[in-house]
């Protein structure tokens, strides 16, 4: 219990004195989990729309697939993507590995499917109503993508949410892949991992409850902005 | 005195589900004097008709042809459902909607809606979202929505079930008043009063199969099948 209180206060310190460090890891951590956001979201949310309204031989293979990698090991994609981005890989010459961006590529593998799922089967149910207007309109597949999208924004809110919730407690690959390099590579999850190997709990739990109020943050800042609560759809 | 006009054709039109045959199979040379009622009794198989004329429904065999190209086009046509499909977006925004997927500029459509709007009374409720709005409001938009498309033929699939008198009555009048500005009407009811007092002409369906055809005032009083005589007279007809 005392290491709780001492994380608390370590947190509040840390905040409080906007701890130049505790800046640094912090943007990190949204530069890399919201880059990786955006990116999974502009795949998946298209091809998870598509998937709903759209009827081909192996739909139900893809949907299964694409379920089953929602549960994709991070220590397996991280290890994956590792081996494609190392000097001796297909991508090595692009001298990615050890940097942000291998680790915003390990994060957009791990949360495509997921922010992908997640649109389907919210598509899914809203197709079944609009399905009939929008044949009737004789609207073509990418006018129906594009309204199904605009208007289950809300529903696709909660995907691409749980994307992001997915990306910043993220640990496992962005460790093989970025290496957790002080002032390079270092984000909050990798560096509380340190911390706590270091037996520094406080600082790990003080880390442990920013992480924790900017998840909070970023989630209640995306539904002011989109105004959720309008028209009580939600 | 009005006449018949072939406006298509029917061949071998089939639809099944589950292997069981829900209409047909149907060959028939369709006409209309301008608003077509289609009556029968439940399940005799109107709505998988309106669907398989406007392409909804996937024929499981045969074709139909309109007979002028003019109505062939999808964007000759539009449907009314009977359970109203409201987009998630305002009253504004639905109507708008088939006139952005026509391309028309932002004037023109501000313009279109605003009439529509009035000529339906949703004047009240323009910025309203519309799957919150009333039974009634909701197949009036619904109309609305199909009419400013300026569609040569409407379809309709009982466009006043579980309305009441005011909303059905203020539906009807906008239906006459595209019927005799030009717009064809195909429509279902299992309202005889309402087809008696908006039909030019009648098709009486039962099983699957066009059993009666024929301009409104012969069907109603003279009909020549003892199934469609029965249920003119309010009988239960299989």
């Amino acid at each position: 219990m005392n290491e709780i209180w001492a994380g608390l206060l370590a947190a509040f310190h840390l905040i409080v004195t906007l701890d130049g460090d505790l800046v640094e890891i912090t943007l990190r951590s949204l530069q890399v989990s919201l880059s990786a956001l955006v990116i999974a979201s502009a795949l998946a949310l298209p091809f998870g729309t598509w998937l709903a309204i759209r009827r081909f031989r192996f739909r139900r293979a893809t949907i299964a697939t694409l379920n089953a990698l929602m549960g994709l090991p991070p220590v397996v994609v991280g290890l994956i993507v590792y081996l494609l981005l190392s000097r001796s890989g297909p991508f090595g010459v692009l001298g990615l590995l050890f940097t942000p961006t291998a680790m915003i590529i390990a994060q957009v593998v791990i949360i495509t499917p997921l922010i992908a799922s997640i649109t389907h089967q919210a598509m899914r149910e809203l197709w079944a109503e609009y399905h009939d207007l929008l044949i009737s309109l004789n609207t073509s597949n990418r006018q129906r993508v594009l309204t199904l999208i605009w208007d289950g924004r809300r529903a696709l809110l909660t995907g691409a949410l749980a994307g992001f919730g997915r990306a910043i407690g993220e640990v496992g690959a962005i460790m093989i892949v970025g290496g957790n390099i002080d002032n390079a590579t270092r984000v909050l999850t990798t560096a509380i991992a340190l911390e706590t190997g270091k037996g520094n709990f406080a600082l790990a739990l003080g880390l442990g409850f920013v992480l924790i109020a900017l998840a909070l943050l970023v989630n209640f800042a995306i539904h002011a902005l989109s105004r959720t609560e309008r028209h009580s759809t939600w | 005195m009005v006449a018949l006009v072939p406006i298509a054709t029917l061949k071998d039109v089939t639809v099944k589900r589950r292997g069981k045959t829900i209409l047909g199979p149907i060959s028939h040379g369709l006409e209309s004097a301008g608003f077509t009622i289609v009556l029968g009794p439940n399940g005799a198989g109107k709505t998988t008709l309106l669907n398989a004329l406007h392409g909804v429904e996937r024929l499981s065999d045969g074709s139909v042809t309109w007979t002028s190209p003019d109505h062939a086009s999808y964007k000759d046509q539009a449907f009314v459902f009977q359970r109203p499909i409201m987009l998630r977006r305002t009253v504004r925004q639905n109507l708008a909607y088939p006139l952005q997927l026509l391309g028309h500029n932002k004037n023109e459509i501000e313009t279109e809606v605003m009439d529509w709007v009035g000529r339906v009374g949703l004047n009240g409720v323009l910025d309203h979202f519309a799957p919150r709005l009333s039974g009634g409001e909701k197949q009036k938009l619904a109309l609305a929505r199909a009419l400013i498309q300026k569609p040569k033929v409407l379809f309709l699939d009982e466009p006043c079930a579980n309305l009441d008198g005011r909303s059905t009555r203020e539906i009807e009048t906008v239906l006459s008043e595209v019927n005799t500005a030009g717009t064809s009407v195909i429509m279902t009811t299992h309202d005889l009063g309402q087809a008696r007092r908006l039909a030019s002409d009648v098709v009486f369906l039962l099983n699957g199969q066009i059993h009666e055809t024929g301009l409104a005032p012969h069907v109603f009083e003279a009909p020549k099948t003892p199934e469609a005589k029965a249920f003119f007279q309010g009988d239960i007809v299989e």
